[in-house]
């Protein structure tokens, strides 16, 4: 009962879109300077029908009814409660419904909130929006339904992936999807300012605090899925270069760009056409990542189900909304008035730098994650791994940080190399000594790796710098933000670099009573036991790590899940304020001799790498707090010549 | 500058720097990407030792052969034809298991001998590493295999 109506509220809020849209379409013709009838109520409703099947679906698999096909595959009457509930989006079909879900009630939320762009634009972005959930609605209900029926009902389900069953899966795919799906906002709003010819501060404004909300959105997903990923697979790395990563790393790049680009069409009315690009751009790589997740056409950690006709419907979708929107933009730019002018050597120049070096790293992922298809069609077999993405992207990644050292410090319009001669000569000192030192300390560290600590400290300080000489009670809070937010990348930077260069490893195996070494630890393995968990049974190390007189002890366990049938490895972490210790548990030797296999990792600074992307993102959540208190405090019309 | 000009030479930066974009991707995958071969294709392809490749195929019964370290395996990988012998240090994959589908990533060394550095084992019954899904593997069902003891 409660299926078929979660079924009937997804072909109701399909419905919905299609007024919307319809409602969206008669603009063309009217043209009037407001706001087309009906548009908003269909969005309200739409966006509260998408909600009412999300939770249809959720309550199916809190109560496990077995009888709905999706719930029987991916769930079992044995399952711990909260991989219950997060097991509605820990497959594809669920997965999507949230998607769609998402992206309605961000149609709701624009319908809502949206107060400063003119009425016909917001008309014609409401109806954009409408016109993607209605592709998506189309693949839900025709290739993808949620809510099928499975007669007869089986007894106990097939279970859900055990590496999926973690705290993890309960926030990474939903924010993860937060941030792709908020994306599509930035798209509605940039086809729908170039269909009406709004495209000028007063809608880079309008569309600043999305963009803002989604990049916060992706900041987050993608590092708590690096997390994930580094204790959960118990192969040390934390970031592994597969597609499925690059998915969510090309929205983020891409957002970062636009995030950049919209600020300088804000505050200084530059740069429109290039904004535009990167709202497209940025959506259309939402769409590319969802099509490689869900295609199951690379090989990766993430592809679980491999189905080309729902492949094919999702790249169809990406290819039509993606050359529709390039079209208007083809047809539209020519009326795009020309910004204002600006020099090379300005804030705007810097923001260009960025905006140029994040796109280009974004091609390079782009090209090494789509190579392998294209060979394919070709009759070769290839994979691109972290060889070639380490090789095209962290040089240029050297150059973005370069940039960032002097780019928040200048001015708008034009600036003055030699008003910065101080910094510029601090900068150089600071990356020489730093390269210097770490050079004769440790010869034998890699040159991104040393380049990386050099380039980190000197961002450590330079971040700081754009608060020298304001008064820090009436510094506005984006400024905070934008602060915090670059600190943040000095301090993930530091720890991957630190990572990279530093990290030691012991592979070995050890009877019980033996100790192993790993960067001045000595870790003994005192005892293996066997343990019960609610749906697996494992194998639990004992071991005791000590260093400096100090011990801890690390439980490490190899764990044996039966539905599905599937062993993982649950690392132990020990965390320290300058690392983190990081212990594996395997097979018994085959030998017989008593021996368990047992891998170590010491890594540097490896928390750094998290932290400074919390810091970054706090930093995003600052400035869209001080833009949406100031939009609230005062009337918006005069505020980006007031900055 | 006139704002026509200016608009001119942003595009023009935006331009090549996509054409170098292009240009780095180009010259990293020549030197980075690895092809993926069976031992039979690997047998007649002059493969440089040390280049990055990538070798897929069934792991020949009766092959593993454990090491006294305790972590280091070699094993034999083949396909209807041929067969390729592989040095593996680390720890395998849950599904590892003689008479399985596996991939390994690495590279020949100066002995002919298949170095790996990763190996990649069907995961579970749902997942197929890709490579092999065109290959016949008569996998058999070994989940047994890989209880815990």
């Amino acid at each position: 009962m409660i299926a078929e109506a979660g079924l009937a509220a997804l072909w109701l809020a399909a419905s919905m879109a299609l007024l919307q849209f319809m409602a969206g379409l008669t603009l063309l013709r009217a043209g009037a300077g407001q706001l087309v009838p009906l548009i908003k109520p269909a969005a309200y409703v739409q966006g509260a029908l998408c909600t009412f099947a999300f939770f249809a679906l959720m309550w199916l698999f809190y109560v496990t009814d077995l009888s709905v096909l999706l719930v029987a595959n991916n769930s079992h009457i044995d399952k711990p409660l909260i991989f219950k509930l997060a097991g509605t989006w820990g497959n594809h079909e669920g997965s999507m419904l949230l998607w769609v879900t998402i992206l309605s009630v961000s149609g709701a939320a624009i319908a809502f909130l949206e107060k400063r762009v003119e009425a016909k634009t917001l008309s014609a972005t409401l109806a954009v929006q409408a016109f993607l959930a209605l592709g998506f609605f189309a693949f839900l209900l025709f290739s993808s339904n949620p809510f099928e029926r499975l007669v007869p009902a089986p007894v106990e389900g097939a279970g859900l992936n055990p590496l999926l069953q973690d705290v993890g899966l309960a926030f990474h795919p939903p924010t993860l999807y937060f941030g792709y799906v908020g994306l599509s906002i930035a798209f509605s709003f940039a086809v729908g300012a170039l269909l009406t010819n709004q495209v000028e501060p007063a809608f880079a404004r309008a569309m600043r605090p999305w963009v803002l909300g989604a990049w916060i959105f992706l900041t987050i997903g993608i590092a708590a899925g690096s997390y994930w990923a580094y204790y959960e697979l118990g192969w040390g790395g934390w970031w592994f270069w597969d597609p499925v990563e690059n998915a969510s790393l090309m929205p983020w790049l891409a957002g970062t760009a636009l995030l950049h680009s919209v600020s300088v069409l804000a505050t200084r009315n530059a740069l429109r056409a290039w904004t535009i690009i990167l709202a497209l751009v940025a959506f259309a790589m939402s769409m590319a990542g969802t099509f490689l997740v869900r295609s199951g056409i690379l090989t990766s950690v993430h592809a679980f189900a491999v189905d080309p006709e729902r492949g094919s419907f999702i790249l169809a979708l990406m290819l039509l909304y993606t050359g529709l929107a390039f079209v208007i933009f083809a047809l539209r730019i020519g009326t795009v008035k020309q910004g204002e002018p600006f020099q090379l050597f300005s804030r705007e120049g810097g923001i260009v730098a960025n905006n140029i070096f994040l796109s280009v790293i974004l091609a390079v992922v782009l090209i090494g994650t789509l190579y392998p298809l294209a060979a394919e069609a070709m009759g070769d077999k290839i994979s691109v791994g972290p060889p070639y993405f380490n090789k095209a992207t962290v040089p240029i990644a050297v150059l973005l940080m370069l940039a960032l050292l002097l780019g928040p410090l200048l001015r708008w319009r034009r600036d003055d190399l030699m008003r910065l001669k101080y910094w510029i000569i601090g900068a150089v000192a600071i990356l020489l000594t730093s390269c210097l030192a770490i050079g004769s300390l440790a010869p034998e560290i890699g040159i991104f790796p040393l380049l990386g600590i050099a380039l980190s400290m000197a961002l450590a300080v330079a971040a700081w710098l754009p608060l020298k000489g304001r008064k820090l009670l009436r510094t506005p809070l984006p400024i905070f933000g934008m602060v915090i937010a670059h600190f943040g990348i000095a301090v993930s930077v530091f720890g991957m670099a630190a990572e990279s260069g530093f990290s030691s490893e012991t592979l070995t195996a050890l009877a019980p009573g033996e100790s192993a070494k790993v960067a001045g630890w000595n870790v003994k393995l005192s005892d293996v036991n066997p343990v019960v968990g609610d749906n697996w049974v494992a194998v639990e190390g004992e071991m005791i790590a000590a260093k400096n007189g100090n011990s801890f002890s690390l439980h490490p366990q190899s764990r044996q899940f039966f539905k599905p049938p599937m062993q993982t490895s649950e690392a132990a972490l020990l965390t320290r304020w300058n690392g983190q210790l990081y212990a594996v548990i395997a097979q018994p030797d085959q030998e017989g001799d008593g021996r368990w296999q047992v891998r170590l990792w010491w890594k540097p600074f490896v928390t750094f790498i998290w932290g400074g992307a919390a810091l970054i993102a706090l930093g995003g959540a600052m400035a869209l707090l001080g833009r949406m208190f100031r939009r609230a405090k005062k009337p918006a019309r005069n505020a980006w010549q007031a900055e | 500058m006139k704002p026509k000009h200016q608009r001119l030479l942003l595009a023009a930066i935006a331009v090549v720097a996509l054409v170098g974009a292009g240009l780095i991707a180009a010259s990293a995958l020549r030197e980075e990407a690895s092809y993926f071969y069976t031992p039979t294709t690997l047998a007649s392809a002059n493969v440089p030792p040390g280049k990055a490749i990538r070798l897929g195929g069934m792991v020949q019964k009766g092959s593993i052969v454990h090491g006294a370290d305790g972590v280091s395996i070699t094993f034999t990988v083949q396909d209807q034809e041929r067969s390729q012998k592989v040095a593996y240090r680390g720890i395998t994959p849950d599904l590892f298991v003689e008479g399985s589908g596996v991939v390994a990533d690495g590279r020949l060394g100066a002995d002919r001998v298949f170095v790996a550095d990763s190996l990649l084992a069907k995961h579970d019954e749902n997942y197929v590493p890709k490579e092999l899904a065109d290959i016949d593997m008569n996998a058999a069902a070994h989940t047994k295999d890989t209880l815990v003891p």
